[in-house]
């Protein structure tokens, strides 16, 4: 930076985000002195009015927290419920549930690549845009994403806000023949996802080695998508109950979704922590792929979240596979539940990340108290932090549409839903 | 709207608070996605990447309640830029579930959530989109689904009425062929006060519905709510039945005040 110039950019709404939030930005004298991610989305209190529900209602609630990954809410809240009930979920209700949870993470992460985080990559604002220069790679994206969403209609009727989850299991079985048929199709598209893994690899992408903590799920076997112990890359390994004592959440006043830590610091959730701490819970034929493209892993470049939730669609693909391979339907698709008084902790994977419930439940089954952290409110401090590194990194005089959309690429990597975390963009740079 | 055929019409999809899940009908069309940008120009749609909120557009779909004070000058500049206003979703047509903070919603609410409450802009009430402004078209639904979004759509675009099917879930439960949850196993079923358009999906899997689309034409609340009795459900289960996705939807807020037996909001 040459001159000492104090700038103001202003970007009123950060599209390609689900939800609304904004960005400030100040630099004066070459230095930012300002860097505030802001999310306005408005409150919708969704811990208050569980309050008095019976848990039975739970999963058709908590859905509504998110269209894009209402399977995330659903899953975390009735696993938690299981285990303070007691409930043993049968092998088929266990390994249905990762199935329809892949089928989420396969609908989401397309929507993300394709929709809302490539046209960046390509110089495009939209993936209508984006669809005359790679017609071939946006058709191969919206249809992995229909076929995610086929796979959570199997389970729930429909795709957003599905309806099939109970505690205890599932209201109903899908028949084989459908089974069949969709198994086939998910064949043919394993062919697709590795070219998209391919694709997305071969994006140029920004060298930003930054160093970051991640936390993940991980599990003794298998790569932890709807269950697991709360791991971090510095060698936490604790139990979802234990997560108040090591991580935190506070309110600032610029955002209406809360900041969480971990021992003080921002840290990253999502699909690279992800793929980060479980690598070696890739099957291997994912594990291959990966050798192949010369993906390494773990890495610090958070431009690599795009080639990472390739990567995932086709583990959740390969996964989906294996578990509907035998497939048949059980005598009863629920185990019957009992409530009684306690507390309810669970954690899942959602597509953007670890998500935490904590519900304390009265001996009838009503919600006394309800807690729930979502992946973005976990990301926002890092996505701060990113961006003032990122920043720095790229060069604060350049121009200002250079500057926001380079913060906008940054905050896309993590692919925030602020709807979750309450929720949509607006930079305002001043300098 | 003009004739059709005469351009390309301009469609505006704007967001309030809700889920994003009604926007999806449009994001996970999959490859007609790509048709239908084809057919329409897309003037203004955030999460999809077009910004200009303030175009003049031929029909605006407008997603999610009324929740805070920047909503009410927002919802009446959209409605000031458009031919045609779409209302998608439980949020936009009856407030939402956020809607179940009306009436019992005080200050703590956001004091123990948020530290710093002053900095938390939210109205007390969250309320629908023709509360505010002029609707033409309401297409009830958590979440609405792709083909009620298109069907609506191209009826626009034709230059006709949409079809408005404000029967109850029973009927679309009847022609699938599924055996009432009712009757046959003694559930608490909404489908008997619940607008139809979804499929009948609950039932279908054998549970009960939940009323996410809302309140049908000429319904009787009072002997399904009696009916709930004789299942065992309490008069605060039963009224939990009317006070969930649509809770201010006026029939299922007046069905579950008079089993509070208050008549106030």
């Amino acid at each position: 930076m040459t001159d000492k110039r104090s700038v103001a950019i202003h970007v009123p709404v950060l599209a390609r985000v689900e939800g609304e939030g904004a960005l400030d930005l100040a630099i004066e004298d070459g230095d930012i002195t300002e860097l505030r991610l802001r999310i306005f989305e408005p409150p919708r209190f969704f811990e208050k009015f569980l309050e008095g529900r019976h848990y039975t209602e739970i999963p058709d609630l908590v859905a509504r927290i998110c269209g894009i990954c209402p399977v995330a809410y659903q899953l975390t809240a009735a696993s938690a419920l299981e285990k303070l009930y007691g409930v043993a979920l049968s092998p088929w209700s266990r390994a249905m549930r990762r199935v329809f949870y892949c089928g989420e993470w396969i609908q989401s992460h397309s929507l993300h690549i394709h929709l809302l985080a490539a046209p960046d990559f390509f110089g495009c604002g939209n993936a209508i845009e984006l669809a005359k220069q790679a017609p071939d790679e946006v058709r191969r994206g919206l249809r992995l994403q229909a076929l995610g969403n086929e796979l959570m209609d199997l389970f729930g009727a429909r795709s957003v806000h599905p309806v099939g989850v109970r505690i205890g299991g599932f209201h109903a079985a899908p028949s084989p023949a459908r089974v069949a048929a969709l198994r086939d199709r998910l064949e043919a598209a394993l062919p697709e996802a590795r070219a998209l893994v391919r694709w997305a690899a071969a994006i140029p992408l920004p060298a930003d080695d930054q160093d970051f903590i991640s936390v993940a799920l991980r599990q003794p076997a298998g790569y932890a998508i709807e269950r697991g112990d709360i791991a971090a890359s510095d060698g936490l390994l604790i139990e979802p109950e234990a997560y108040g004592t090591h991580f935190t959440e506070r309110h600032e006043p610029h955002s209406t979704a809360l900041f969480s830590s971990y021992r003080g610091q921002p840290y990253l959730v999502g699909p690279l922590a992800r793929l980060n701490l479980n690598a070696d819970r890739l099957p291997d034929a994912v594990r291959a792929l990966l050798d192949d493209i010369g993906f390494v892993l773990p890495s610090r470049n958070m431009f690599h979240s795009l080639t990472a939730r390739a990567v995932e669609i086709l583990l959740a693909l390969t996964e989906a596979l294996r578990l509907l391979a035998d497939y048949r339907v059980p005598d009863s698709p629920w185990a019957p539940v009992t409530p009684r008084a306690g507390v309810a902790t669970g954690a899942t994977e959602a597509p953007r990340g670890l998500l935490w419930h904590r519900y304390e439940m009265d001996g009838a089954g009503r919600v006394v108290r309800a807690r729930i952290v979502p992946p973005t409110s976990q990301n926002q401090a890092r996505i701060e932090e990113d961006l003032r590194r990122s920043l720095a990194a790229f060069g604060l005089d350049r121009p200002d549409d250079a500057l926001r959309l380079h913060c906008e690429k940054v905050i896309r990597n993590y692919d925030p839903c602020i709807s979750c975390a309450t929720h949509f963009l607006r930079l305002t740079v001043r300098r | 709207m003009d004739t059709p055929g005469f351009a390309k019409p301009r469609v505006a999809v704007h967001k309030f608070s809700s889920c994003d899940g009604c926007q999806l009908a449009f994001l996970n069309l999959g490859e007609d996605l790509l048709a239908l940008a084809a057919r329409v120009d897309l003037v203004h749609f955030a999460e999809a990447g077009p910004l200009d909120p303030d175009a003049d557009v031929d029909i605006a779909f407008v997603e999610g309640s009324v929740s805070t004070p920047e909503d009410l000058g927002r919802i009446q500049r959209i409605r000031a830029h458009s031919r045609v206003l779409v209302a998608i979703g439980a949020c936009a047509t009856s407030g939402g579930i956020q809607g179940l903070r009306n009436g019992v919603f005080d200050a703590g609410w956001v004091t123990q959530i948020y530290r710093h409450p002053e900095a938390v802009a939210s109205l007390e009430r969250s309320t629908p989109i023709a509360r505010h402004v002029k609707v033409d078209v309401e297409l009830w639904g958590c979440p609405v689904s792709g083909p009620q979004v298109l069907a609506a759509l191209n009826a626009l675009l034709l230059g006709v009425a949409p079809r408005d099917d404000a029967d109850k879930v029973c009927t679309e439960c009847k022609r699938a062929g599924h055996p009432c949850v009712m009757v046959t196993r003694g559930i608490a079923c909404m489908g008997p006060a619940t607008r139809a358009g979804c499929g009948a999906l609950c039932p279908g899997l054998g549970r009960d519905c939940y009323g996410c689309y809302g309140p049908a034409e000429t319904v009787n609340t009072a002997t399904l709510a009696a009916q709930f009795g004789r299942f065992g459900l309490d008069a605060a289960a039963i009224a939990q039945r009317f006070q969930s996705i649509n809770s201010q939807a006026p029939v299922f807020l007046a069905a579950a005040q008079a089993i509070r037996g208050q008549g106030d909001d």
